[in-house]
């Protein structure tokens, strides 16, 4: 498996040469032609690899030309924005793919970047010790983490949701959460604060993935799983039969790509990114979370 | 200090919940560890048995395991439900009774067989035998080994946290979501283990002097 990746991955970045000679690097392409490539593993022809980027005072970027590979921080257990396939070792999901696309703006296709799954209380550690370039999975911008890190973006914005057994009709939104609907959520992550603080007789659980709460759901322990919208809906979309999403978000998440505090360059790189690329984030949308009928458009970096 | 005095609420649960599973552990461990050690010199077959396979089949299973069937296997059984408090109290403490019945049989393998012997021959029943002449000497030689079982108990409650108990081992993805220095908060996590440590360390050495014999 890992060589026939590896041979995709030289095909995917010879033909992204050839097809450099013919235009600008870094522009928008044809949406509709990654459409071919999904069966592929990690597709990423639908944005053209950019030669030749200059990125000057960006301490980041210096260490990526050096060891020739962007080491990406990701999640891997959210269906839909960062999902790893254990059978195929294929990553998909929206955030893997904005990931994807600051690696070939920067310069880098898929065999030049290097995917770490980092869980989310150990994302400003990796971060600040330069184990990662950055960051792009599911991560709340938020003043506190500004503290020791930067954000570029957002790129997303969802909130906190609901999801619960397709078959369960009393808990319809945050409301109809009592004393005996017992809510579950990533250990200490926000929505398990937001609920712990805001409807202190509703008793929770935590386990460290989501996944796990998600089983604790099927098995009838825990009446509901609370985090993002956009990842319940990744997890109802996996299992349409026992799963669903109720309600509407009930605050605001702003998703950012996590960088090194000190790295204003490549913050500026990537916002900038975000800006000209209406087109590719369109597309990245509608090909991971298209399907899920949440309405989302782009939202204007900060 | 900020990391604690700008989340009292947090380290105040966290410490709480810390030392719940503890004393409760602790004291479930010891009462169940007696029972056990006892049944592993019973004069009783049977209940040898059954004690040598408690401890055999409990000390063999990771801690996280028992918690795994605790938190994840017990509320299937259709039984009254629990905390995950409860449970985790539950799980701590029936796998540190294996350590503590062994600790125990130990000491009372320190007191000579004569005293077994003369405790029978003034016709005690196995009980009496026990809980008047066996233990009492037993418990004096264990206290060394029995507090280092505690403090390993201690440290193990930090297992709780993977299991849906806020408690030290949790508190760093509580306040990394608040936006503290991961680092920080475990050293401060180091730092409360280290003095609770200590704490039990001087019981260790009270215990020692006063109930010191002479041999």
């Amino acid at each position: 498996m890992r060589r026939t990746r590896t041979l995709a991955g030289i095909g995917i970045a010879a033909a992204a040469l050839l097809a450099l000679t013919a235009c600008n690097s870094g522009s928008p392409s044809d949406p509709g032609a990654g459409t071919g490539g999904d069966e592929g593993g990690g597709d990423s022809t639908w944005f053209e690899v950019a030669s030749d980027v200059q990125l000057e005072g960006s301490p980041t970027f210096d260490a990526i030309q050096k060891r020739d590979k962007v080491v990406i921080g990701v999640k891997e257990d959210q269906p839909g924005l960062g999902f790893l396939d254990v059978t195929t070792g294929e990553r998909t999901g929206f955030d893997v793919d904005i990931a994807r696309w600051i690696a070939a703006s920067l310069g880098y296709d898929e065999d030049k970047i290097e995917f770490k799954a980092i869980a989310s209380a150990n994302r400003e550690q990796a971060i600040v010790n330069g184990d990662i370039d950055y960051y792009v999975g599911t991560y709340s911008i938020t003043d506190k983490r500004k503290e020791q890190i930067a954000f570029a973006g957002p790129y997303f914005i969802t909130g906190q949701g609901l999801l619960v057994a397709a078959d369960n009709e009393d808990i319809k939104s945050e409301a109809d959460l009592t004393a005996d609907t017992t809510v579950c959520s990533a250990t200490g992550s926000t929505p398990i604060q937001n609920i712990r603080d805001n409807y202190p007789d509703v008793p929770t659980k935590e386990f460290d993935l989501y996944s796990a709460c998600v089983e604790a759901l099927l098995s009838g322990e825990v009446q509901a799983v609370t985090t993002d919208q956009a990842i319940l809906i990744g997890y109802a979309a996996q299992d349409p039969d026992n799963l669903k999403v109720v309600g509407e978000p009930f605050t605001e998440e702003r998703y950012g790509v996590g960088l090194a505090k000190d790295d204003a360059a490549l913050q500026e790189f990537i916002n900038t990114m975000f800006t000209d690329g209406g087109d590719i984030w369109q597309a990245i949308f509608d090909k991971n979370l298209g399907t899920s009928g949440i309405e989302v458009s782009q939202p204007t970096v900060d | 200090m900020d990391v604690i005095f700008g989340n009292l609420d947090l380290w105040g649960e966290a410490l709480r919940n810390t030392l719940l599973i503890f004393f409760g552990g602790a004291v479930l461990a010891l009462i169940l560890g007696f029972v056990v050690g006892a049944m592993r010199v019973a004069p009783v077959p049977i209940a040898r048995v059954v004690g040598t396979l408690y401890v055999n089949l409990i000390r063999n299973t990771p801690l996280t395991l028992v918690f795994f069937f605790f938190i994840f296997g017990y509320p299937q059984l259709g039984l009254p439900k629990l905390s995950t408090t409860v449970l985790g109290i539950l799980a701590i403490g029936i796998y540190t009774a294996t350590y503590v019945a062994e600790v125990i049989r130990a000491g009372i393998n320190t007191v000579p067989v004569g005293q077994a012997e003369a405790a029978r021959a003034i016709g005690l029943p196995f009980g009496q035998v026990m809980t008047l002449v066996i233990l009492p000497q037993a418990f004096r030689s264990v206290v060394p080994p029995m507090m280092s079982v505690f403090i390993a108990l201690l440290k193990n409650t930090t297992v709780a946290a993977g299991f849906s108990v806020l408690e030290l081992g949790a508190i760093r993805s509580f306040l990394s979501e608040r936006g503290e220095n991961a680092l920080v908060v475990l050293l401060w996590v180091a730092v409360i283990f280290v003095v609770l440590v200590l704490l039990l360390s001087w019981l260790q050495r009270y215990l020692e002097n006063k109930w010191r014999i002479a041999r």
